[in-house]
């Protein structure tokens, strides 16, 4: 009973989300839609913490959840009323990356939770014999959109903050491309290969995600930040979609998806309206610097 | 191949899913004026703060003396907070801010 309960909590949570877009974007009705998402987001929080069971057991833990949650609420409503006007685009960015930080926590622990404790089994055992592989590479996609958006997050609200300035060097395309080929390399490696050191190259790929998630955003001029952070959005929804696909969560996968898609679609408006490519947004730094000077 | 095929068909569900979900949240935007792009983009943002019930889960499954596992969920459930209610109330700023300068 409490699980088909929380199921219908899922499925209005994911209604509200839909509705709710569909009303922010039109002038009229984008606030009661933005308040209308909220009371979904509400209704599917109160759920998993109070019907949420795996294997008939309750979730526990509680007192450290709720001081997350109120601290997280009382943090994020303070920060979210006092924050200047002019300083909006840079505290959704920075709110942004709290959701890719947050992504990638849930994969860290995840994959702790997979190493073998008993030093005779190898990682490669672990995965085969409970069929996992697909679900260290849901774990896996989930740290490493998750640590490019958190990373590139925070770079692009130091941007619009002024402090840090747009840096480039020569060569930045073919270091990005082997980072990618690193990130790639090794995630494959991890699930296909048998590694001594599982634990060594996951936290290698975090690492590298989050260089990347730098490096990403570093070139790129402060005037198009908003682009990017935009981007950076829709790739921690495309993070929470991955999640969901981790706990069979459907309010996760279909909100993470929804914004992953609206976001992308949502990135290249925004780049019409400027009237730029994405193209010239993303790799367009070196004519961007020759053109300021 | 038969691996890709059974674990289309076990997940087929979800599949449809993904893909349906990928053409609502294309079409729910098409045709937004450019003056809510960036409201609508924080009300996104709010929106994949979804991710916290994630946190909550991996959270609640921990166990009591995994001190690791404790204080990660404990530090994930308060960015992911922060995602969510930040999000929601900015946005809110942000549109109260659009209506009373239409308004003049």
């Amino acid at each position: 009973m409490p699980s088909s309960i929380l199921s219908v909590c899922y499925l209005i949570g994911s209604v509200t989300f839909i509705v709710g877009l569909k009303m922010l974007s039109h002038p009229e009705t984008a606030r009661r839609g933005n308040w209308l998402a909220a009371a979904g987001m509400v209704i599917s929080i109160l759920g998993t913490l109070f019907l949420y069971r795996h294997d008939g057991e309750h979730l526990h833990n509680y007192g450290w959840i709720a001081g997350g949650l109120v601290i997280g609420s009382v943090v994020g409503t303070m920060a979210a009323r006092q924050v200047k006007m002019t300083a909006m685009p840079q505290m959704v960015s920075l709110f942004n990356g709290m959701g890719g930080l947050c992504a990638m926590l849930i994969a860290v622990i995840e994959f702790n939770r997979l190493l073998p404790e008993d030093a005779s089994v190898t990682f490669a055992q672990v995965l085969e014999s409970r069929q996992l592989s697909l679900y260290v590479l849901a774990i896996l996609a989930g740290l490493v959109i998750g640590g490019v958006s958190f990373a590139g997050s925070v770079i692009a609200f130091g941007k619009l903050d002024g402090k840090i300035s747009d840096r480039n060097f020569a060569g930045q395309q073919v270091v990005n491309m082997a980072v990618i080929t690193a990130i790639a390399a090794l995630s494959v490696y991890l699930i296909c290969g048998d590694p001594r050191q599982p634990a060594l190259i996951f936290y290698t790929v975090t690492f590298l995600s989050l260089f990347y998630g730098v490096l990403f955003v570093i070139p790129i001029g402060g005037a198009d930040m908003p682009v990017v952070i935009s981007l950076l959005n829709s790739f921690t929804g495309v993070a929470t979609a991955f999640g969901g696909f981790l706990y069979d969560n459907q309010v996760m996968l279909t909100g993470g998806i929804l914004v992953g898609s609206a976001g992308t679609i949502l990135t290249i408006m925004m780049c019409k309206a400027m009237n730029r490519s994405i193209r010239n947004v993303l790799l367009g730094s070196f004519s961007a610097t020759a053109s300021g000077g | 191949m038969e691996a890709i095929l059974s674990f289309i068909h076990t997940n087929l569900q979800m599949f449809y899913i993904v893909i349906l979900s990928i053409f609502l949240g294309i079409e729910v935007i098409s045709r937004v004026p450019a003056v809510l792009h960036t409201p609508l983009m924080s009300g996104a943002n709010a929106i994949h703060g979804v991710i916290i019930i994630g946190a909550i889960i991996v959270m609640g499954e921990a166990d009591s003396g995994n001190y690791t596992a404790l204080f990660l969920g404990f530090i994930a459930v308060i960015v992911g907070t922060l995602n969510v209610v930040g999000g929601f109330v900015v946005t809110d700023r942000m549109l109260e801010m659009f209506k009373s300068s239409k308004k003049k």
